[in-house]
C-alpha cells in the first residue's frame, strides 16, 4: 500500500540524511575500527597528532608550525606613496585556529556552558544582593536570569561553614535562644511582620516559632554585606547627582536607590548592555496621574518594577505590630522581650560541664597584722664590717647568695648568657688586642702563660694531694708567684681593668692585693682577703687574684690605645695621594732658624673649595669646572718610592738632595705614608746630623741670591751659636736627576739603606742595613759618608 | 693705654666677648657656656648641653646663636635666647679645640686635635661637614674666619691660610707648634703664636716676616694672641701670668720691644686641668675676640681674653 501511493505522496515527503547503502547478500556487517586504528582529523581533513600528554590537545597549526605549509606569510605590502596601509588592529581571534572558535575550542563562538554555571551550589549571600539590585534594576525581573545563569563561586571559607553545619541564609555563631530577627526590611519588599496572624502558611510558621518551648535554639540573623565604598567625591553626604533618565520620566529616586552597588554592578555586569543600550520608552506611567484628595496613595506596584513585590503566597494582610495591645495573650507578651542569653552550644569537652552560674570568689582572709603599704628592708652597704648583718639580712629576705651566677638574666651580658646556653663564640671580627701584636710577642705572651699554668700545676698537685681543701697555703702562694710576675705586676690592678667588676667588694680587694703585691708585701697579703671567708675560699680567691694579675697586665688597655685605624686600606695596590705635597721641612726649618720667611718658608697650593662653601661664603667658585675637592690627588703605587720624593718644583730654588734622601731612606725602612710620627723623627733625627747644615748653608747661598729680606742683626745670634763653621765646603751639592733615583731604588727596592741613624729610634727602624756602593755613588758627599758611619756604627 | 677692671670671677678657663663688647661668653670645664655682662660682671645665662669640657665659643655676627666645640667631640650651635642646642655636629674623631662662625654665620669652622678641620652647614639640616681640610699634620689648635678665608694653625708648625676666591692654599711654615693665629684688622697680615715664645707678624700675600714679638713665655700652654682695634698693638698672653703688649710698628726697628707687661693678680696657671683665670683689661671699648683653649697635648689650660 505504501508502495502504490508512493508516487503521489512522493512530493510530501521530505527526507533527512542520506540512506544506507543497502545490505548485499553475503556480505558482513562492518566490525568498528578499533581505538588504536582510530584517526583524528581536522576540519580540512588534515590529520591531526595528538600532541602532549597532560594538555590532551592536537598539534597545533601545520605539524607543530603554522598554519600553511609556507609557514608565515607577511602581508602583501603596500607602498604608503599611494595608498596608506589600512591600519589593522589584530585581537587574539586573528591568531587562532578555526577550530579554538569552534564549540569545543578555547574561545567558542557558541553559546556553551562553562564550569562556572555549571555549578548547582548557589551563593544565598550574592544571591540576596542580586534580588536586592534586582528590585533597583531597570528591568523587573532581571534577578530571575541571573538565577539562571550567574556563577556562583563558593569560597573555600563558604565550604568549611557549610561542613560546620551552616545554611545559607543564616548568620554564623552560636545559636540563640530567640526568634532570629529578620531582616529590616526594605520599603520596597513587601514586609513579612514579625507577628502574622495565625493561619497563614509563612505567618504561621512565625507564629510557631514565637510560642516555641524554651529549649529551641535559632541561628543568629545574617548580617547582609554593607556597601563600604569610600566617598571620594566633594559632594555633601548623601548626594546624588540627578539622574536624567529619574528626572525625565518622573520615576521617583526612592525606588531606584541603590542600596547593594556591588550586587547591582554584578547585574549590570551582565545585562548591563541591555540596560542602558535600550532607551526607555517614554510615557506616563505609576503616580503620574496623581492620586485623588480622597484616595489612600496606593503602592506603586509597577513603578518598583520587581518580582519581590509580587506576592508569592496567597495570605490576609498581616497585622501591625501593635495589633494585640494590652489584651495581648501573655506567651505574646513574655516573647515580646528579647531572651538576649546566649547559650554556648558547641562540644563540651569530656570531663566539663557548662557552669550552672557564674560564680565569683570572695577576697583572700587577710592576716591579722597585715599593714596595706609597702616598706623597703634597709640595704647594708657592701662592705667587710658588716658582712655579718649583710648575712643575716639576706638570710632573712631568703636571698641567701649574692653570687654572680644567681644573679638575673637581666644583669648577664651576652657572652654570660652564651656560656649558660652552651653556644659557640662567634666567629666575627673579634677585636682582640691580641690580633695587633705581631707573631713574636704573641708567642711571648702564651710562653708567659704556659710557664706560669705549669708552675702552678706543679706546685698545686702535691698540696692538692694532701689536702684538698687547701689548695694552696695563704703563706706559700705569693712568693710563688711573685717570682712569675716580677716586674710585669707594674701596671696590674689599673684603673681601666677591672676584672672582678661585678663584685665591687672583690674588686676592691683585688686592688688593694695588687697594690701590696707591687710592693711587696708578701705577708700582707692575705690581710687584704675577705676575713670571713674560710681558708679554702681564701686560697682560692687569691689564686685567682694571681691569675688575673698575671694575665691582665694592663696590656690589652695599654697597648689597645696606641693603635688607630689605617689611613689607607691593606689591600689596595694604588693610594690616593695628593699631587703637591708640602716640601720637606728641613729647608724651612733653617729658614725659619734664619728668619727667612717669605718664599723659603710658603707653600703654595691649588685647593678646590666645595662649592657649597663657596655659597655659604658669598664667594664665587674660583674653579667652576672642576669637580675636585681640596687638594688635586693623584693614583699612585702604594708602595713606591717616588711617592714620597717630592718633585722639584719652580718656586722653590732650594735644592732639596739631601733632604730627599733622608725622606727616601725613612720611606725605605717603612714602607708607608710618611705620618705625623716620621716627621718627628726626621726632626730628631736632624739634630745631631750633619745634613741639617748643609741645607742651612744651602738655603743661606740662596738667600742671596734673592731679593734682600729685611733681616735684624740680631735674628743672627743664636743661629750663628749653633751653626757649626763647616758650611763652606758643601755648597757645591746639588741634587741628583729623578732617573737616578728610579735606577737605584726601582730596580732594588728591598735594598734598605740608611744615613744618619737615629740611635733612640730603634723600635722603629730596627733594620739598620750597610749602604751599599750605588748610594755611596749616588751622593758621594762627605756628609752621607759620615752619617754613613754612624748609622754603621 | 689700659685698665685692669675685675672681670667676673668665674671657673671658665676660656673667654671669648662677643663682637660689639657688650657680652662675655666663657666655656669651660664644667660642660658648659655661661654668658656674662662684663661691664656689670652679671651672668646672663648657661648652657647646658656638651658632655665634656668646652673648649671653645664664638659668637654669630648678630649675637643670636653661638657655637662651641667640646672635648667629646662634638660642636654645637645654640641658641642664644631660649639656651637651646639647635645643632650638634658630630665627625671630629677627636677633641674639638677651636670654632669659628664665619661672616654670616651660615658656617661654623671647627679644628680638632684630628688634625682636620671641618666647615659645617648651618643651614641645610646634613650632618656631614661641608668640607673637610685634612691638611694639617697635626692637631689644630686654631682658626680664623676672613670673608673668604678660613686660617688655621696647627701643632706641625705650619700656618695654613685657604683662600676660597683665589682657590688657594697657602701653608706658612713657622717651625714650632702654632698655638693661635688670627688676622689683622686690615687683612693684609697674619699673626701667629707659636710654642718657641714668639709671636710673629706674617705678611698674608708673601709669607714674608715682618715682625717678631718675644719677651713673654709660652712653652706649654695654648695661649692667644690678638691684634688691637686698630693694628696698634700686638697682645699675647704668656705664662708668667701676665700680658703682654707691643707695640705693632715699633718692633721691626727694635726687636721684641715689650711695650707694657700686666700683671696679673691672680696666680700664674698651673698645670691642671682647671687653671687660675687670667683677666685681661680691654684694649679698648670694642676690643674683640680673643680666646684660649687647651693646649694639644696637656690637659691643661689658661685663658685670658681682651
Amino acid at each position: 500500500m505504501a508502495a502504490e501511493s508512493s508516487d503521489s505522496e512522493e512530493e510530501d515527503l521530505v527526507s533527512y540524511g542520506s540512506a544506507l547503502p543497502a545490505l548485499q547478500e553475503g556480505e558482513r556487517i562492518k566490525k568498528p575500527v578499533p581505538l588504536q586504528e582510530q584517526t583524528v582529523k581536522d576540519g580540512k581533513g588534515r590529520y591531526q597528532r595528538f600532541h602532549g600528554a597532560f594538555t590532551g590537545g592536537f598539534s597545533a597549526g601545520y605539524f607543530n608550525t603554522v598554519g600553511t605549509k609556507e609557514g608565515w606569510t607577511p602581508s602583501s605590502f603596500i607602498s604608503s606613496r599611494q595608498k596608506r596601509a589600512d591600519k589593522t588592529i589584530l585581537g587574539p581571534e586573528d591568531f587562532m585556529d578555526e577550530e579554538d572558535l569552534s564549540e569545543f575550542g578555547i574561545a567558542p563562538k557558541d553559546i556553551t556552558t562553562t564550569d562556572d554555571f555549571a555549578s548547582k551550589a548557589k551563593d544565598r549571600i550574592k544571591e540576596k544582593a542580586r534580588q536586592i539590585a534586582g528590585v533597583v534594576a531597570a528591568i523587573p525581573g532581571t534577578t530571575a536570569f541571573d538565577d539562571l545563569i550567574g556563577p556562583s563561586k563558593i569560597t573555600i571559607g563558604v565550604e568549611l561553614l557549610r561542613k560546620m553545619g551552616w545554611k545559607e541564609g543564616q548568620g554564623i555563631g552560636p545559636r540563640i535562644k530567640r526568634k532570629p530577627l529578620r531582616q529590616k526590611p526594605d520599603p520596597q519588599v513587601k514586609v513579612y511582620g514579625c507577628a502574622l496572624p495565625p493561619g497563614l502558611s509563612e505567618g504561621s510558621e512565625d507564629e510557631e516559632d514565637e510560642y516555641q518551648p524554651e529549649n529551641v535554639t535559632f541561628a543568629p540573623k545574617d548580617v547582609m554585606p554593607v556597601d563600604l565604598t569610600p566617598k571620594e567625591d566633594v559632594h555633601g553626604l548623601g548626594y546624588k547627582g540627578l539622574d536624567p533618565t529619574q528626572a525625565l520620566f518622573g520615576i521617583s529616586g526612592r525606588e531606584h536607590l541603590n542600596l547593594f552597588t556591588g550586587g547591582s554592578e554584578k547585574t549590570s555586569d551582565l545585562l548591563g548592555d541591555l540596560r542602558h543600550s535600550k532607551g526607555r520608552k517614554l510615557g506616563i506611567t505609576g503616580q503620574a496621574f496623581g492620586v485623588g484628595a480622597l484616595e489612600e496613595e496606593d503602592d506603586d506596584i509597577y513603578a518598583t518594577e520587581t518580582l519581590s513585590k509580587y506576592d508569592t503566597v496567597l495570605k490576609d494582610e498581616e497585622p501591625g505590630d501593635g495589633l494585640y495591645g494590652w489584651t495581648a495573650p501573655k506567651q505574646y507578651k513574655s516573647k515580646k522581650r528579647f531572651e538576649t542569653e546566649v547559650k554556648y552550644i558547641g562540644k563540651i569537652l569530656d570531663g566539663f560541664s557548662l557552669a550552672s552560674k557564674s560564680s565569683t570568689y570572695p577576697p583572700p582572709d587577710l592576716p591579722r597584722d597585715y599593714r596595706p603599704v609597702h616598706y623597703f628592708r634597709p640595704v647594708i652597704a657592701a662592705g667587710n664590717e658588716n658582712y655579718h648583718l649583710r648575712k643575716a639580712l639576706e638570710q632573712s629576705t631568703g636571698k641567701l647568695e649574692n653570687d654572680t651566677t644567681q644573679q638575673s638574666r637581666h644583669t648577664l651580658n651576652a657572652s654570660q648568657r652564651r656560656d649558660r646556653l652552651g653556644e659557640t663564640v662567634l666567629k666575627g671580627p673579634a677585636p682582640s688586642v691580641l690580633e695587633y701584636l705581631s707573631e713574636k710577642d704573641r708567642e711571648r705572651l702564651k710562653e708567659v702563660k704556659q710557664a706560669s699554668e705549669q708552675q702552678m700545676k706543679v706546685k698545686m698537685l702535691p698540696q692538692q694531694s694532701q689536702n684538698r681543701f687547701q689548695p694552696t697555703s695563704a703563706n706559700d702562694a705569693p712568693h710563688k708567684w711573685q717570682m712569675f710576675l716580677g716586674g710585669q705586676l707594674a701596671n696590674a690592678g689599673s684603673s681601666d681593668f677591672k676584672p672582678f667588676a661585678r663584685n665591687p667588694e672583690k674588686q676592691k680587694r683585688y686592688e688593694s692585693f695588687v697594690q701590696s703585691l707591687k710592693q711587696g708585701q708578701k705577708d700582707m697579703l692575705e690581710h687584704y682577703l675577705d676575713p670571713s671567708m674560710t681558708e679554702w675560699e681564701r686560697g682560692r680567691e687569691q689564686e685567682e687574684f694571681f691569675r688575673a694579675a698575671m694575665f691582665y697586665k694592663s696590656s690589652n688597655s695599654t697597648l689597645s690605645s696606641r693603635f688607630t685605624r689605617a689611613k689607607y686600606e691593606d689591600d689596595v695596590d694604588k693610594v690616593e695621594v695628593p699631587r703637591d705635597q708640602e716640601n720637606d721641612i728641613d729647608d724651612k726649618e733653617s729658614a725659619v732658624k734664619m728668619k727667612m720667611f717669605g718664599k723659603l718658608t710658603r707653600d703654595k697650593f691649588e685647593w678646590h673649595p666645595e662649592k657649597l662653601l663657596c655659597k655659604r661664603f658669598n664667594v664665587p667658585d674660583p674653579y667652576p669646572d672642576s669637580s675636585i675637592v681640596g687638594l688635586p690627588k693623584v693614583k699612585r703605587d702604594k708602595y713606591s718610592v717616588f711617592n714620597f720624593l717630592t718633585l722639584p718644583e719652580a718656586t722653590t730654588s732650594v735644592t732639596q738632595a739631601t733632604n730627599e734622601r733622608i725622606q727616601q731612606n725613612n720611606n725605605l725602612n717603612k714602607p708607608k705614608k710618611p705620618s705625623r710620627w716620621d716627621v718627628s723623627d726626621k726632626e730628631k733625627e736632624k739634630k745631631d746630623s750633619i745634613s741639617e747644615f748643609i741645607s742651612l748653608a744651602r738655603s743661606k747661598v740662596d738667600i742671596q741670591q734673592q731679593p734682600p729680606v729685611p733681616m735684624t742683626e740680631e735674628c743672627g745670634t743664636e743661629t750663628n751659636e749653633t751653626l757649626p763653621t763647616n758650611e763652606d765646603k758643601d755648597q757645591e751639592e746639588s741634587r741628583p736627576s729623578m732617573d737616578l733615583f728610579k735606577a737605584i731604588f726601582v730596580s732594588s727596592s728591598d735594598e734598605k739603606s740608611s744615613s744618619s741613624e737615629d740611635e733612640s729610634d730603634e723600635e722603629h727602624q730596627p733594620t739598620v742595613s750597610v749602604i751599599n756602593s750605588e748610594t755611596n755613588k749616588q751622593v758621594d758627599l762627605p756628609d752621607s759618608s759620615s752619617s754613613n758611619v754612624q748609622g754603621s756604627t | 693705654p689700659s685698665r685692669p677692671i675685675p672681670a667676673p670671677h668665674n671657673p671658665h678657663p676660656p673667654q671669648t666677648p662677643q663682637v660689639d663688647g657688650n657680652y662675655c661668653l666663657t666655656c669651660g670645664s664644667d660642660k658648659s657656656l655661661k654668658l656674662w655682662n662684663p661691664h656689670k660682671g652679671t651672668l646672663l645665662r648657661t648652657y647646658h648641653g656638651h658632655g665634656y669640657e668646652v673648649l671653645d665659643a664664638a659668637g654669630s655676627f648678630d649675637n643670636s646663636q653661638l657655637c662651641s666645640c667640646s672635648a667629646d667631640k662634638t660642636v654645637a650651635l645654640w641658641d642664644v635666647a631660649t639656651g637651646q642646642v639647635v645643632r650638634k655636629f658630630r665627625g671630629h674623631a677627636g677633641k674639638v679645640s677651636c670654632v669659628q662662625f664665619n661672616e654670616e654665620a651660615t658656617v661654623i669652622v671647627s679644628g680638632s686635635i684630628d688634625s682636620t678641620v671641618r666647615c659645617w652647614d648651618c643651614r641645610s639640616r646634613r650632618p656631614d661637614p661641608v668640607q673637610v681640610l685634612d691638611e694639617a699634620k697635626d692637631g689644630v689648635s686654631s682658626v680664623k674666619v676672613s670673608d673668604h678665608e678660613i686660617l688655621s694653625g696647627s701643632v706641625d708648625g705650619r700656618v695654613r691660610r685657604y683662600d676660597l676666591r683665589a682657590g688657594q692654599l697657602y701653608s706658612d711654615y713657622v717651625g714650632s707648634p702654632i698655638t693661635s693665629v688670627c688676622f689683622s684688622k686690615d687683612g693684609q697680615c697674619v699673626l701667629a703664636a707659636s710654642l718657641d715664645s714668639t709671636l710673629r707678624l706674617l705678611d698674608k700675600d708673601t709669607g714674608e716676616l715682618l715682625g717678631e714679638y718675644t719677651g713673654h713665655r709660652s712653652t706649654t700652654y695654648k695661649l692667644d694672641c690678638v691684634l688691637s682695634e686698630q693694628d696698634t698693638h700686638v697682645g699675647s698672653a704668656s705664662e708668667d701670668g701676665k700680658v703682654y703688649f707691643w707695640d705693632l710698628v715699633e718692633v721691626s726697628r727694635a726687636s721684641s720691644q715689650i711695650l707694657v707687661p700686666l700683671p696679673h693678680p691672680t696666680p700664674p696657671p698651673q698645670p691642671t686641668p682647671t687653671s687660675p683665670q687670667i683677666h685681661v683689661p680691654p684694649l679698648a671699648r670694642h676690643t674683640p675676640r680673643s680666646d684660649s683653649r687647651l693646649r694639644h697635648h696637656t690637659g691643661s689650660s689658661s685663658a685670658k681674653s681682651f
